[in-house]
């Protein structure tokens, strides 16, 4: 089966001569339909880089990055921009909810640009709210919600249309320990049910409901600890 | 707070036969410190030399039930408004190892950081699971103390990323030949 997700032997460096700096140093990572991958490493480490490249939002020097089988350098903007709308969903620490629509219009937006009817859109975002535990909670403004409320509206936009794949950058980095939990318990039944997740977090009692830990040092994989397995693996 | 210290709170509820008290005890504690009743039994016989219960006459299967004294709630009151925490800290495996490795020429400290740190992580990620699959959402004893331990293993893991962001540090600013660093 094709990976959701396959970074191959990344390298990104920014700058030249004395001022380069090496983020990513020949990473490669690979992420199945229903793998929940969480990354840690201390700062500057190169997390946030490897979640860039793997939504598109930056380019490797070299290497190769491929989602649902499309190698992102080979697209021009607009495939790349499709890509990234209907393949990848993306969950973020301040949630970016629009906050002049309601949840459900969040919910609808990437799939409203996409071109779903309204109608579809409408019961497809219903039915993501519903998944979250925001049944009824539809038509509110993101200001009359809690922080975990918005993050859930967030994890139901990224998950809705034919998107199988979550990047999400300390997503719960905003909420208190018992809304954080719930929120990763969130993502890691979406997993569960078959989609697939990268998430980047500096807790490690997040990182333990990912199925898989992969530490970043110097903009190097150090280490990959696999549960399902029950042992660390040094790459 | 001491096992002798938790069965005389217990006792708090009124008189206890020592496998009363042992079940209480378990339940109360999600199971995670596991006794034997003659452990109970020794305790309760010092607690009574000392003064702080009062056991009574053996009933016909021959077990004695234990009660509060004045002076038992006396000490009760005593210990739990005392705070901890200025204590040094309990000579911990962890720490040590990884202190030693730190100061031990031919030894990788990032190498026993890594080590910790992946079988901690295996070890949290399976308590989540066990927490999952057994689906504990009512009781509230077993909830807390898998919080407990899960705040334990993380604290141990966030002290481990410490370590290694500091070792990299100093590697970077005087890189020790004897220590090699990956």
């Amino acid at each position: 089966m094709t990976p959701v997700l396959s970074i191959n032997d990344v390298r990104r460096r920014y700058g030249a001569g004395a001022t380069e700096v090496v983020a990513l140093d020949g990473v490669s990572l690979t992420v199945q339909a229903g793998e929940f991958v969480a990354i840690m490493g201390p700062s500057g480490s190169g997390k946030s880089t490897l979640l860039n490249m793997a939504g598109g939002l930056d380019h490797p020097t070299s290497g190769t990055v491929l989602v649902d089988g499309n190698d992102l350098a080979a697209l021009d903007p607009a495939g790349l921009a499709a890509v990234r709308r209907r393949h990848i969903g993306f969950v973020f620490q301040e949630f970016n909810l629009v906050p002049q629509l309601t949840a459900e219009e969040n919910v609808m937006l990437p799939m409203e640009l996409d071109g779903t009817p309204v109608k579809a859109a409408r019961h497809a975002a219903r039915e993501a709210l519903a998944s979250v535990g925001l049944d009824g909670k539809g038509r509110r403004f993101p200001d009359d919600l809690s922080g975990g409320e918005q993050q859930r509206v967030a994890i139901a936009r990224a998950m809705t249309g034919e998107r199988r794949l979550i990047l999400a950058d300390e997503p719960t980095g905003a909420l208190d320990t018992v809304t954080g939990e719930a929120v990763a318990d969130l993502i890691a039944r979406y997993a569960a049910d078959g989609g697939a997740v990268v998430l980047v977090t500096h807790e490690p009692r997040i990182a333990s409901f990912a199925d898989r830990v992969v530490w970043l040092r110097d903009g190097r994989v150090v280490d990959d600890v696999d549960a399902r397995s029950g042992a660390g693996a040094r790459p | 707070m001491s096992i002798r210290e938790s069965l005389l709170v217990l006792l708090g509820a009124g008189p206890r036969h020592g496998y009363q008290l042992r079940a209480e005890f378990e339940a109360a504690t999600g199971e995670v410190w596991p006794l034997n009743v003659g452990q109970v039994y020794t305790t309760l016989e010092r607690l009574e030399r000392d003064g702080l219960v009062r056991g009574g006459e053996p009933d016909s299967d021959g077990r004695r039930a234990f009660e509060l004294t004045a002076a038992g709630r006396e000490a009760i009151t005593g210990f739990m408004s005392t705070p901890g925490g200025r204590e040094a800290p309990s000579r911990d495996g962890l720490m040590m190892k990884v202190l030693i490795s730190v100061a031990a020429p031919g030894v990788d400290a990032l190498e026993v950081i890594r080590l910790e740190r992946s079988s901690r992580m295996a070890v949290l990620q399976e308590r989540r699971r066990a927490a999952r699959d057994s689906g504990m959402n009512g009781a509230l004893a077993p909830r807390l103390a898998l919080d407990a331990l899960i705040a334990l293993t993380e604290s141990e893991l966030r002290w481990l990323d410490l370590c290694e962001e500091r070792i990299l540090a100093a590697a970077r600013t005087s890189p020790d030949p004897d220590k090699e660093q990956r």
